[in-house]
């Protein structure tokens, strides 16, 4: 019992003793090992991290991390990493578990910390990445982690993370002039999408949620009644329909509405690499283009009226 | 507020989709009822289901070369079935195997390689599209094709009208009065094959038997001549697109079954209540008092 303190100071001596031959064999510290609970916080820790970590992602481009089921591989993952970034707002619901029963002794960061959160359906809207300014956050929770995990790599941290938010204020200021173009009255978007909240703020949009469209069934005329009603009513301009198998329904709407019928819209997750969403900002800036470009595009209000 | 009006005019007043699906849904039944009154007359009832299926693989190539485009699929479905149509009947005057069962042979190979083209070229939510289409996405060129075929086959039900009745009670007839016999049968599964092919790409090819098959079984309750069974068929088939449309429109239903299972409902009623040879007439008919005062 007693000897167990001069145990420790052996032990530490020694540890102390085998971490300077290693500092001395090698100048760079090993890389920092980061898991980030979905893509676009891999993507964003890559971008300020650069070689100063590794960064892998639980849930990759293209997949849902609404429905993710974690495997062994990625608890064996979280086990090893000494930083861990999620989402929050109740995005990654498995993520708690999955960090418990891992066992890692991580950092676990919650990335959206000091983000203004929207409400969604009762609960905060988990969104919160669509908006560049929460993005700013996002990023700077980010770079303080990694700050206090390298300190002695805390310049490139600092140049990488700035040169960063410079890149997205640039996509900020581009992506408004975007959409001053477009007046505000005309920026009325249907979307199944739930994602958009954060955005439609930041950029004066106002999505509309069809009322009771269901994305997997076969629509019955009164659906399709229901949703071109709403369309008139409430003025949209473009219809984002995510997982409509059958796209000669929705050209159908939009013959007979004048609406247009928008293309791929990125909510949850990055695309596959070297496709338009491979990265964050791609991503913002392919939604941007889209949403404007179809706003743009539909038929001028004015005309519609005309024709009838 | 649930006046006449409201209930039966209004939805199609409000809504073009709904008038364009009034409108196929009419035109279908005018030219593929009658086409299903001769094929039962023929008893070949169950080669409408099988041309159907034939039809896939061929809709599925087109639609793996071009996506929904309405030349592409319907001509390759058009293609495919008058293939199996042709082996079919190819197989059976060559060797001794009766041509339900050479056309159940082929029809299976055709149905099995269409879902292998379609699941390993697009995902098979598209597929459940190619079978099941939706009539309320019915655009210009489908229109146009849905009004075409049945046109031409009703002009060539009136021009052939003579020859196909005597080819469905004597088909060895024709041949031995001029080698005409097998010419016509051809041209009647031409027929089928266009009517089909209409039928898929707005209802798809399941509903498409459906509206074909259904309202012709219905009518031989109500009717007797090969003309009186054509008109009867063709009547109940417009008022199924009609009636299962507002049904679609009213009760929140899918379209497509809405149409074929009110035709089905059709059905039923008439072998319960028919005007010829129903259930109810035959239990009538057992019944020695009614039967007796029936005859007085």
């Amino acid at each position: 019992m007693r000897r167990r303190p001069v145990l420790h100071a052996l032990l530490l001596g020694v540890l102390a003793w085998v971490s300077g031959m290693a500092h001395a064999a090698e100048p760079a510290p090993r890389p920092l090992q980061i898991v980030a609970s979905f893509s676009i916080l891999g993507d964003m820790a890559r971008e300020i991290a650069g070689d100063a970590a590794q960064v892998s992602t639980l849930v990759g481009p293209d997949s849902d991390a609404h429905v993710y089921a974690p495997s062994p591989a990625d608890a064996r993952r979280l086990a090893q990493a000494d930083l861990v970034l999620i989402n929050g707002l109740g995005f990654e619901g498995w993520m708690e578990r999955l960090v418990r029963s891992s066992a890692t002794r991580a950092r676990v960061l919650t990335v959206s910390q000091g983000v203004m959160p929207r409400r969604l359906d009762g609960a905060a809207d988990p969104h919160a990445w669509q908006s560049l300014a929460n993005a700013k956050q996002y990023i700077d929770n980010i770079r303080a982690a990694l700050v206090r995990a390298r300190p002695t790599q805390a310049p490139a941290i600092d140049a990488r993370a700035a040169a960063y938010r410079q890149r997205i204020d640039a996509l900020d200021t581009a992506a408004q002039a975007r959409y001053a173009a477009i007046p505000s009255e005309q920026r009325r978007v249907i979307t199944t999408h739930d994602a958009f909240g954060y955005f439609g703020e930041a950029f004066k949009i106002t999505f509309i949620a069809p009322q009771r469209w269901s994305t997997e069934a076969e629509p019955s005329a009164a659906d399709v009644a229901r949703v071109i009603r709403q369309i008139k009513a409430q003025k949209a301009r473009a219809l984002f329909i995510e997982n409509m198998t059958d796209r000669r329904l929705l050209d159908r709407i939009a013959q007979e509405t004048g609406v247009l019928v928008g293309g791929t819209l990125y909510a949850d997750a990055l695309s596959a690499p070297g496709t338009a969403g491979d990265t964050y900002l791609r991503m913002v800036a392919h939604n941007v283009e889209a949403i404007a470009g179809a706003l743009e595009a539909a038929v001028p209000v004015a005309s519609l009226t005309q024709k009838k | 507020m649930t006046s006449p009006y409201t209930l039966l005019v209004e939805p199609f007043i409000e809504f073009g989709f709904m008038r364009r699906a009034l409108v196929a849904c009419l035109a279908l039944g005018l030219g593929s009822a009658p086409i299903g009154t001769l094929l039962v007359l023929r008893r070949m009832s169950l080669v409408g289901d099988a041309m159907a299926h034939a039809l896939l693989p061929g809709a599925a190539i087109g639609f793996a070369l071009a996506g929904f485009s309405l030349v592409a699929m319907g001509g390759g479905g058009f293609v495919a079935a008058l293939l199996v149509a042709l082996l079919a009947g190819w197989v059976s005057e060559v060797t001794a195997q009766r041509e339900d069962a050479s056309f159940a042979a082929f029809y299976l190979i055709a149905l099995a390689a269409g879902v292998m083209i379609v699941s390993t070229h697009g995902s098979p939510v598209d597929l459940m599209h190619v079978l099941f289409g939706s009539i309320l996405a019915v655009d210009d060129a489908a229109l146009l094709l849905v009004a075409s075929v049945t046109s031409a086959t009703l002009l060539a039900l009136a021009l052939l009208y003579r020859p196909l009745v005597v080819e469905c009670f004597d088909p060895g007839f024709l041949r031995t009065v001029g080698g005409f016999g097998t010419a016509m049968h051809f041209g009647f599964l031409v027929l089928v094959v266009l009517n089909l092919v209409a039928g898929f790409q707005a209802l798809g090819t399941l509903m498409a038997v459906g509206l074909m098959m259904l309202p012709a079984t219905a009518a031989r309750f109500w009717a007797h001549e090969v003309w009186s069974l054509a008109a009867a068929a063709a009547l109940i088939a417009m008022l199924s697109g009609t009636f299962g449309l507002l049904l679609s429109y009213h009760l929140n239903l899918p379209s497509g079954p809405a149409i074929v299972l009110l035709a089905g409902a059709f059905y039923i009623v008439s072998l319960l209540f028919g005007r010829r040879d129903s259930l109810l007439l035959r239990a009538l008919a057992r019944q020695p008092a009614l039967h007796k005062h029936r005859v007085a």
